[in-house]
């Protein structure tokens, strides 16, 4: 009977303790992974994943968060712009995520920004955009234009002597918004209308004979021509092609673009490319010691040595890193504390220096200007002397150069008009 | 395997410039307790090594530089070794060209790196020895600018002018009348007086009579001129433009105005030339990406939505080849057309079989169902291949362009697609109507109870047909993988626009394809300067939707299945 009783104590206690343990188990920290894992985006948006894994477990190596161990909740929008909205619901409201990090495009961005609005979620966005947003939800941790358009025209003008202007986008948002504010800029810098050109293609073009033509055309012209590229993704393998094709190198017109990058120049011959720029806050090749870290973890995490790292990876590092000292900093995942906290924390980054996070959500960054290289990575050619802050409100278009945004009491506003001294209200 | 590089004697110490070694430490710690003799040896030793480091200087310094991290350092290094005639200097420039060029992290010392298997064989360009084999790790690569390789080109050019060899002389001499300002009139003079070849010294005298024409409106500018007339380079129309805008001689401008006038009428007709060559390149590649669906659509009726997957597996298919075939690129693709010819037919005989079959007559099903099939097959790649381009190599003889003139040049890539499309389409025309195969096609096509009764076996040929298409389809592909990106959404790109020529042409005619698909691209190419590329194409479906309304059939209708359905 005494041993009976013995044994259902002993099961009694090992039940409660596999109830504790599964109780512990259950007391984590859960992450938002909102990136699509298939459909078009995936091309770019699949290494994010597993960037944000690496972190995640990294830092549950390091022994967790607030003696939590992190857990990463991955969902696939699965590059359809309304289900970007779905999946975050399902995230902040069913999962009950501490902070999301997701969104490539701009269009999903937008979807999702009701949604962390509502329901109070925080979301980190990685990737460079057109700006005129600043929300309370959202931590932009990607390139504003003046952290990568500006300061690549104004090394093309100042350095290369350029005088004529290609601006050549993919139709949509991010293109239009940016070179509108491009060509405020070149405008106000005393180039002449005849001196710009602008050309829209539809996404994913793949027939350039005609518009590479044209460049050549407008570049014969004897001044110095450049072409300031916001192809998006796809289309930029034939453009580029075609301008080898047609015998239009890099030392005759060379090429800025903001969208091409290590990833994507690993799928594609790069001989022809070499010369061509680009610019980004973060190069592969950059020498430090911290990429060097970083590079290596990245290689030993996916176990693949031929894969690249790129500036939306990076810009994923700062800002989980962000979070992560500002939820320290906090003390706890509560989304309003972990937003003011965030304000002002610094960390460093992968080329060298630090950024902080700036009472607009968005940080400060070195702006790089790369080479293509043949071997499809990026030779520094030119770079800031400091760091830029991330501007939310372009001051080259009419509309938004009186607004700021300031996060910080007594403002608390994300568009307020310094003419009007009024926050006008709109939550983005 | 060589042996590790730590275990390699470097080069003499006296040359070498950096490092704890410097020759004052080399030479102190080797003084004390020699005798006097021995002390005079060796400072004669070191006169004689110093003076061959100095006899080396140039190179060595700019060799340093080179090594610097900041551009700026290296841009002054090469503007050194540009003016270095040393043999050393101009082999260190070529493999920068190349990008050979590469920084020892450990030791901080400039070599030459070849790729060899894994690693990395790296040689010292001063004396030309072999270091043995390192990991890329312990490397920097030495990288160059826009600045850095126009230099270096433009001194390459400037040799090629000298070259014993005709064609350098040619392709240099294109070249030169863009870098105009880095050679005087005393070069080009010498060059023209030892050339003997007719299309060099052309050339050369365009150069020299442009450099005249920069130099003012003497009575040389007229003879100038003369010299120019019907010359079509940019260049050559600039300073022309400019010096009309500038003299003030009557005669002079009248006689510039002519030229211009001249060359402008023989740009516009090059310019319409070009124009039309665009169109019909993009139009071979409608047909190319249509012909197939010319066969399951147009012959069999069915709405294949798999189409464009199709044409992305034979990219795929041209990209496993390359990769099977490494160092025969030109060869791999000659492979990959029937690799990807059954890759594509056979996964559309396995469609035919699995699902279509059952679907027969019945169009809004199949649409569906192959629709399904084409995100199962986009998927299916993204899962063995990621999601990632991939890239597929161009060979040599299909990059760059014929330069017809300076103005008008057409590029072979796109000319070897315009000749692949017209022969893909001769073979399958020949397939249908001249092979027993294509007599049942059409047979089952026209009337199918009928050829079932002759003995014909329906279901086989219907599998064939569809297995045919498919096949066209990956023939496609590979030309596509060529031109554009090979990823999993290659096929969405050019659904659309298939669907669209085979309706223009005419339902089940393989003569409407070719004829919709070219008309569409010229069409198209011609709106497109004036329109933009995004209204180009909006204004084309417009035009479409009006003549299908106007001519439901197509510009060449034909009897078949899809009539009588």
């Amino acid at each position: 009977m005494r041993t009976g009783k013995a044994l259902v104590t002993f099961f009694a206690a090992l039940l409660i303790l596999a109830g504790a343990n599964a109780g512990f188990a259950a007391d984590t920290i859960k992450v938002g992974i909102l990136h699509s894992l298939s459909g078009t985006m995936a091309i770019s948006e699949t290494t994010l994943k597993d960037t944000m894994l690496m972190l995640i477990d990294e830092q549950n190596k390091k022994g967790g968060l607030l003696g939590k161990k992190l857990e990463a909740v991955v969902v696939d929008p699965a590059s359809n712009w309304p289900l970007f909205a779905e999946k975050a619901k399902e995230l902040l409201g069913k999962d009950k995520v501490a902070a999301v990090f997701g969104c490539w495009t701009s269009v999903s961005r937008k979807s999702v920004l009701p949604v962390f609005e509502e329901m109070n979620g925080l979301l980190f966005y990685p990737v460079q955009y057109e700006g005129e947003e600043s929300s309370k939800n959202v931590f932009y941790t990607g390139a504003a234009p003046n952290q990568q358009a500006i300061p690549a025209v104004d090394y093309l003008m100042n350095d290369l002597g350029v005088k004529r202007w290609v601006l050549a986008g993919t139709d949509y948002v991010y293109p239009r918004t940016t070179n509108k504010i491009l060509e405020a800029y070149l405008k106000a810098k005393g180039v002449k209308e005849a001196d710009i050109m602008i050309n829209y293609t539809p996404f994913g073009h793949s027939d350039w004979q005609s518009i590479v033509s044209d460049i050549k055309k407008f570049g014969s012209e004897g001044k110095k021509t450049a072409v300031v590229s916001t192809i998006n993704g796809d289309a930029n393998v034939p453009f580029y092609k075609e301008l080898g094709n047609q015998g239009v190198s890099a030392e005759d017109i060379p090429v800025v673009a903001f969208s091409v990058g290590e990833e994507e120049l690993s799928g594609v011959d790069a001989k022809p490319l070499v010369g061509h720029l680009a610019a980004w806050n973060y190069f592969m090749s950059v020498d430090t010691p911290e990429n060097d870290e970083f590079i290596q973890a990245w290689h030993n995490y996916i176990k693949d040595e031929k894969r690249v790292t790129n500036d939306p990876m990076e810009a994923h590092y700062i800002g989980f890193n962000m979070w992560v000292k500002a939820v320290e900093k906090a003390g706890t995942t509560d989304p309003d504390a972990v937003g003011k906290a965030i304000i002002g924390v610094t960390v460093p980054n992968l080329t060298g220096g630090y950024s902080a996070m700036m009472p607009n959500h968005h940080i400060t960054k070195p702006v790089l200007i790369g080479e293509i290289q043949a071997d499809g990575q990026f030779e520094t050619v030119w770079q800031t002397k400091g760091l830029v802050v991330g501007d939310a409100w372009s001051d080259f278009l009419p509309g938004s150069k009186d607004i700021i945004a300031d996060w910080r009491a007594p403002l608390t506003c994300g568009n307020y008009n310094v003419t009007t001294a009024k926050c006008s209200g709109q939550n983005f | 395997m060589a042996p590790p590089f730590q275990n390699i004697p470097g080069r003499p110490r006296a040359l070498r410039l950096s490092g704890p070694n410097t020759p004052e430490k080399f030479m102190t710690s080797q003084y004390e307790n020699k005798s006097g003799l021995f002390r005079i040896a060796l400072l004669a030793l070191f006169l004689v090594l110093a003076l061959a480091a100095k006899a080396d200087a140039a190179p060595a310094n700019a060799l340093e530089k080179l090594k610097n991290n900041d551009i700026s350092e290296r841009e002054a290094a090469v503007e050194m070794l540009v003016n270095d005639p040393s043999p050393v200097a101009a082999e260190v420039l070529k493999a920068l060209m190349d990008g050979d060029l590469y920084v020892l992290k450990k030791e901080n010392q400039l070599v030459i790196a070849k790729k060899d298997g894994k690693d990395y064989a790296v040689s010292d360009p001063l004396e030309g020895r072999e270091l043995g084999s390192v990991k890329k790790r312990d490397l920097r690569k030495v990288g160059s600018n826009n600045a850095m390789r126009g230099m270096i080109r433009a001194v390459l050019g400037k040799l090629d002018l000298a070259s014993p060899d005709p064609a350098a002389r040619r392709a240099a001499a294109g070249e030169m009348i863009s870098h105009l300002d880095q050679m005087d009139s005393a070069f080009l003079n010498e060059r023209l007086n030892a050339e003997d070849d007719a299309l060099v010294r052309e050339k050369l005298e365009a150069a020299l009579a442009v450099k005249t024409l920069s130099e003012g409106a003497g009575k040389e500018a007229r003879a100038a001129v003369k010299t120019l007339a019907g010359n079509l380079n940019p260049e050559v129309r600039r300073a022309l433009t400019k010096l009309k805008d500038e003299t003030q001689n009557p005669g002079l401008k009248a006689a510039i105005t002519k030229v211009l006038g001249n060359i402008q009428s023989k740009v516009e007709f090059f310019s319409f030339l070009e124009t039309l060559f665009f169109g019909l390149s993009m139009g071979s590649v409608l047909v190319l990406a249509a012909i197939g669906l010319a066969i399951t659509f147009g012959v069999m009726g069915v709405i294949n939505m798999a189409h464009g997957e199709l044409i992305m597996l034979g990219a795929y298919a041209t990209y496993v080849i390359q990769q099977q075939m490494p160092g025969h690129i030109g060869l791999s693709l000659f492979v990959a057309i029937p690799a990807a010819f059954l890759v594509s037919g056979l996964t559309g005989i396995l469609i035919e079989r699995l699902i279509i079959r059952f679907l027969y007559g019945r169009p809004l099903e199949t649409l569906l169902a192959t629709f399904g099939v084409s995100l199962v097959l986009q998927q299916a790649v993204r899962s063995i291949f990621s999601p990632l381009n991939r890239s597929v190599a161009t060979p040599e003889w299909m990059s760059g362009s014929l330069a017809v003139n300076p103005v008008f040049s057409l590029t072979w890539n796109r000319m070897y697609i315009i000749v692949f499309c017209v022969l893909v389409f001769a073979a399958l025309f020949a397939v249908l109507s001249k092979t027993r195969l294509g007599l049942e096609v059409r047979a089952v096509s026209q009337n199918r109870a009928m050829a079932r009764a002759m003995g014909t076996r329906a279901a086989l040929v219907d599998a064939l047909t569809f297995g045919l298409g498919a096949g066209i389809a990956g023939v496609a592909g590979v030309a596509l993988s060529q031109l554009t990106n090979v990823g999993p959404n290659l096929g969405q790109a050019y659904i659309i626009d298939s669907f669209m020529v085979v309706v223009f042409g005419g339902v089940g005619n393989l003569w409407g394809t070719m004829v919709a698909g070219l008309s569409l691209g010229v069409i198209n190419k011609v709106l497109e300067p004036v329109s933009g590329a995004v209204l180009a194409k909006i204004l084309v479906l417009v035009f479409i939707i009006l003549f299908i309304q106007k001519r439901p059939t197509g510009l060449f209708p034909q009897k078949g299945r899809a009539v009588e359905g």
